[in-house]
């Protein structure tokens, strides 16, 4: 990057910018200012501010001599202004105002010189205001003039355009363009779709602009030229499949062709948020730009080989020996150059790393993400390809359901132990339009093909989705959705899934976090469900407890909770050959408040008065295990929830620096399970099940650190049998990844510790985390704006899978206590393979030749 | 020590066998003595010194079988000191010594039988050397064990026995958050 501004208008500006390029300018128009940033080094060259409603703004001919920025807007209700400003100092040159005997509809207004065009109050009724006179003049056309069946209100999307704009109606669009300051004239009429080009300038004064028409038979694209006569230059249809969606956004770019005359190349956006570059009705690149904007993401396994043939294992394992020759060479430094070659191609193909079936240290997997345009695709591991996407939004775009928005995605069916013949599936759940009530759609897709399996637009809301550690015969897990109304609806709706919910009905509880208000509330879940007696999948809500936090000084800001999914190998902690319990809970939830005068950005709150509590809640009973408060601290705070403990980051106002704190929770009610014989024996009850009405007595200890970085994620490491020491992850702001040794935050530190302690691995205390450059599991390499990561668990278990996206996708896998599970990558099997042949023919032939002694001997 | 007890089984064993066999072939077989060779004077004088003999022999079979009892101590002193030596820590040296130490007394105790075999005689009471060969090889074996617990082998803390243990399972099951926005 080279520079970053942050402008200092309090309101957000238009994402349409104009550049200046004879000054290097780059004008950004907010609500009521105007400012011109140097584009060589991000300086504010002016800034201007204009007592005017909806501003605009618009730049002169380009190759006109004079650099003019014309800015107009609303005054008052009926009047209007324009300025003409010097673009290199924003100087005022001149100033006009004029107002009309109507009144203005104050949304829009577009500016063209001197001409200004925008809607009167009952939005039916162009008005152009033309300042070219000494007296500035209106002239007026009704839209019904241009469009002859409109109805209702008309609206300008905002455009580059110089002397035309579009006139977006209920029923269609329209490109109109301006003549001569007076009149108004239809140019093209589009449906909804579609969508236009800004124009760009030919070096002749010509403008060109296109027009991209989504119809049955693909994507029309047409290219038309603005001069004295509108001509339509280029004609082009493209077919794409359906999962990009239709057309969004089009740009175009100009070329010179060989004979001379002008060939345009279009850059389409689709509704997938995808990237096309159209050349000649040849799409010549794509770029899956959706995949800057993941919600979520999830892992799935690749399928299981099926019974290779015969004659493809010869032929494998003629390569393969062909390999491993080729290999050795290397390694004996006797290849030549060819052989050098070949054996670079090998490794780059290296088909073993992006093969599509399951692998035996579980390294190949599929990541099944989730995109805001609601797209979902499955990514290998091995290389980022993506293997399949479903554009999920174009499947359920009907006229009842025009803008689902998708919320999140689930793991559905994971085959494990029965079931085998089918394949894993995914749940997509989103919503028809923005608002919490709106009617749910449920979406499953098969995570091998990409294939939608069902779906099914709910007559209920999605306000929660809850997954249960449950899943039924065909393992299919159990999800509990929650609608605004506190209503549960269990799904997938089969008799069997009911049958087993029933049974679990009494221990299952839920929780809702109202952070506005400042109150958690705990539910259990009844038979009745007020709305619909009639059906069996529907279920009651009933409010066990809350915890409400006084408002006037704390406020919600962060929570977590552990992964449902994370394994946990033992209960026992050993210090000194002594045993503490970990307190292990699915149900412990970790809350921070924070003052509401600490809630804004860092700086904002004096020492003082900013404070973070932080609490630890049994979400099935409400009980508050531990409280711990803050002093002088303030959020953000990121925290991060496994085994028996809490890891969290927020700012220490005092000591003007990032900490982090460690809780560590311990179970006090199975302290005195210490008497060998009686374990020895099995006369004990650490593996019965245990309730949260036990209400067992915990211990927290916790200790606090500080730490250099701010962060911007956290994450935990996971392995597939909970055995590996775990490294925390952490999002740095310089969007890289940190993985940080859970052995830094452990609450028993101290300065000098005991010589056993010291043979257990324990740190001495410090009052910072250290940074090992040497730790970053991104490198040198920086994942723009890193959102989230993901751990996945490996087969083998010193690994673990880790995926970070943000704008840039990451994918690695990370050995927390090196790899003692496994050899090396680059290990050579084909050397020890030969050493051990070699060996056995060494056996044979001297076996052979001590008989062959001993009988000589014996005839002696 | 192997070797000792070794050659003074061999010799033992020869010096028996002759003495047997020359009797027994003498008496058994029909192969007449060599002439002017008087077997009655002589076989009376052997009788008074035969009795002699085997007199001297029992009492050296119980010393000797005293003496093979009491090997097992010398092996424990010298076992004690190398254990000292070897230190608390595991490493490849002290668990090698911890478990010759705990394997020589338990293969000296299989061949208990074997060991005093040379010393078996209806005279000689090998019971009281057995036991206290046992004995000390028991308390060779007690001397590796408590060696094995030092280097923190043995399974004698709870943490040994609990840290295999799985979590306990919930029996209730809560979940939830924050609603979609």
């Amino acid at each position: 990057m080279v520079w970053e501004t942050i402008l200092p208008s309090p309101s957000p500006s238009k994402s349409l910018l104009y550049v200046m390029a004879k000054e290097n300018l780059i004008f950004v128009s907010g609500k009521e200012w105007l400012h011109a940033i140097s584009s060589l080094d991000g300086m504010i060259a002016w800034s201007k501010y204009f007592h005017l409603e909806s501003l605009q703004i618009q730049q002169n001919d380009q190759h006109s001599e004079r650099n003019i920025i014309y800015a107009a807007g609303f005054s008052g209700l009926s009047e209007v202004e324009l300025y003409e400003l010097s673009g290199k100092t924003g100087e005022v040159l001149k100033k006009r105002i004029t107002s009309y005997s109507g009144i203005f509809f104050q949304g829009t207004l577009l500016v063209h010189n001197d001409v200004l065009v925008t809607l009167d109050s009952t939005r039916s009724k162009i008005v152009l205001v033309n300042f070219q006179g000494e007296v500035a003049s209106f002239h007026q056309t009704y839209v019904s003039d241009l469009v002859h069946d409109f109805s209702g209100e008309a609206s300008f999307l905002s455009s580059k355009f110089a002397d035309m704009f579009v006139l977006k109606l209920d029923s269609c669009k329209a490109l109109v363009k301006v003549k001569s300051g007076r009149t108004v004239s239809l140019i093209e009429r589009m449906e909804h779709p579609d969508s236009v080009s800004d124009a760009i300038l030919l070096p002749e004064g010509k403008k060109a602009f296109a027009i991209v028409q989504n119809k049955e038979t693909g994507i029309h694209i047409t290219v038309t030229m603005d001069g004295e006569l509108i001509n339509e230059v280029l004609r082009e249809r493209i077919e794409l499949d359906d999962n990009r969606g239709r057309v969004q956004k089009v740009f175009i770019n100009s070329y010179i062709r060989t004979d001379r005359s002008y060939g345009f190349r279009s850059l389409l956006v689709m509704e997938d948020h995808s990237l096309l570059l159209v050349q000649q009705g040849e799409i010549v690149w794509n770029r899956e730009d959706g995949l800057a904007s993941i919600i979520d993401s999830l892992a799935s396994e690749l399928p299981v080989e099926k019974g290779a043939t015969v004659a493809k294992v010869e032929h494998n394992l003629f390569e393969w020996l062909q390999g491993h020759l080729l290999k050795l060479k290397g390694t004996l430094m006797i290849a030549s150059p060819d052989d050098i070659a070949a054996i670079q191609v090998m490794r780059l193909k290296n088909s073993e790393k992006n093969k599509m079936t399951r692998d035996h240290n579980g390294f190949r997997k599929l990541l099944i993400v989730l995109t805001k345009a609601g797209k979902v695709l499955a990514l290998h591991t091995g290389d980022g390809r993506v293997v399949w996407s479903v554009l999920v939004s174009s499947l359920h775009g009907t006229k009842t359901c025009q803008n689902p928005t998708w919320l999140n995605i689930y793991q559905w069916q994971v085959p494990h132990h029965h079931a085998l013949d089918e394949n894993p599936s995914v749940l997509v759940v989103g919503r028809c339009g923005q608002s919490l009530d709106s009617p749910g759609i449920l979406s499953i897709f098969d995570s091998y093909t990409g294939k939608e399996l069902s779906s099914s637009h709910v007559s209920h809301s999605i306000a929660q989705v809850m997954p249960l550690p449950l899943t039924d015969s065909k393992e299919q897990h159990l999800h509990v959705i929650l609608d605004s109304n506190n209503n549960a609806y269990l799904y997938p709706r089969t008799r069997d899934a009911l049958k087993l919910f029933h049974h679990e009905l009494s221990n299952v509880f839920w929780y809702s976090i109202d952070s506005t208000e400042g109150i958690i509330r705990g539910h259990s879940l009844n038979h009745n469900c007020i709305h619909n007696e009639a059906d069996e999948y529907c279920f009651g809500t009933r409010t066990l407890w809350s915890i409400v936090f006084p408002s006037d000084s704390e406020k919600i800001i962060a929570t977590t909770t552990r992964k449902l999914n994370e394994v946990v190998h033992t209960q026992a902690k050993v210090v000194d050959q002594d045993v503490i319990y970990k307190y292990i809970s699915n149900n412990a939830l970790f809350i921070a408040t924070a003052s509401p005068e600490a809630v804004g950005e860092i700086g904002t709150a004096i020492p003082e008065e900013a404070r973070l509590v932080v609490y630890l809640i049994d979400a099935v009973t409400g009980r508050v295990m531990h409280r711990l408060i803050h002093h002088g601290s303030q959020g953000p705070i990121h925290a991060i929830f496994s085994e028996n403990w809490v890891v969290y980051h927020y700012f220490n106002l005092r000591a003007h620096r990032y900490e982090m704190s460690v809780m560590e929770i311990y179970d006090q009610s199975r302290v005195d399970n210490k008497d060998v014989l009686k374990l020895v024996l099995g006369k004990h009850n650490l593996t019965s099940p245990i309730s949260a009405y036990s209400s067992p007595e915990v211990l927290v200890k916790s200790q606090s650190y500080f730490f250099t970085h701010s962060v911007k994620v956290m994450a935990v490491t996971s392995t597939a049998k909970g055995i590996t020491s775990k490294h925390l992850l952490i999002g740095t702001i310089g969007d890289q990844m940190l993985a940080l040794d859970k052995r830094f935050l452990d609450p028993r530190r101290t300065p000098t510790p005991s010589p056993a302690e010291k043979e257990e691995g324990m740190i001495p205390l410090t009052d910072s985390l250290p940074i090992i450059p040497q730790s970053y599991a991104t490198h040198s390499l920086q994942v723009e704006g890193l959102r989230n990561i993901i751990t996945v668990p490996a087969k083998l278990e010193s690994t673990t899978l880790v995926f970070g996206y943000g704008i840039d996708l990451f994918f690695t896998r990370i050995a927390p206590s090196r790899t003692y599970d496994s050899l090396t990558e680059d290990f050579n099997y084909a050397l020890l393979l030969i050493t051990i042949v070699a060996l056995i023919a060494a056996i044979i032939v001297t076996w052979v030749l001590t008989e062959q002694k001993d009988l000589r001997d014996k005839w002696r | 020590m192997e070797k000792g007890k070794g050659l003074a089984r061999r010799w033992a064993v020869e010096f028996v066998d002759t003495m047997g066999s020359s009797s027994s072939l003498s008496s058994t077989s029909g192969i007449s003595d060599p002439l002017g060779f008087s077997r009655s004077s002589q076989d009376q004088d052997d009788a008074n010194g035969g009795r002699q003999k085997k007199d001297a022999e029992v009492a050296w079979k119980a010393q000797k079988a005293w003496e093979v009892a009491q090997a097992p101590f010398k092996n424990l002193l010298m076992m004690g000191f190398m254990m000292w030596m070897a230190g608390s820590t595991v490493h490849l040296f002290s668990i090698g010594i911890t478990f010759s130490a705990l394997w020589q007394p338990l293969s000296a105790l299989q061949s208990v039988g074997k060991i005093f075999e040379p010393y078996k005689d209806s005279k000689v009471d090998t019971m009281a050397p057995k036991l206290l060969f046992i004995a000390l090889n028991m308390a060779a074996m007690g001397l590796g064990v408590w060696k094995l617990n030092t280097l923190g082998l043995l399974p004698t803390h709870a943490s040994d026995w609990v840290s295999s243990l799985p979590p306990a399972r919930e029996i209730e099951y809560a979940g939830g958050g924050f609603p979609f926005v």
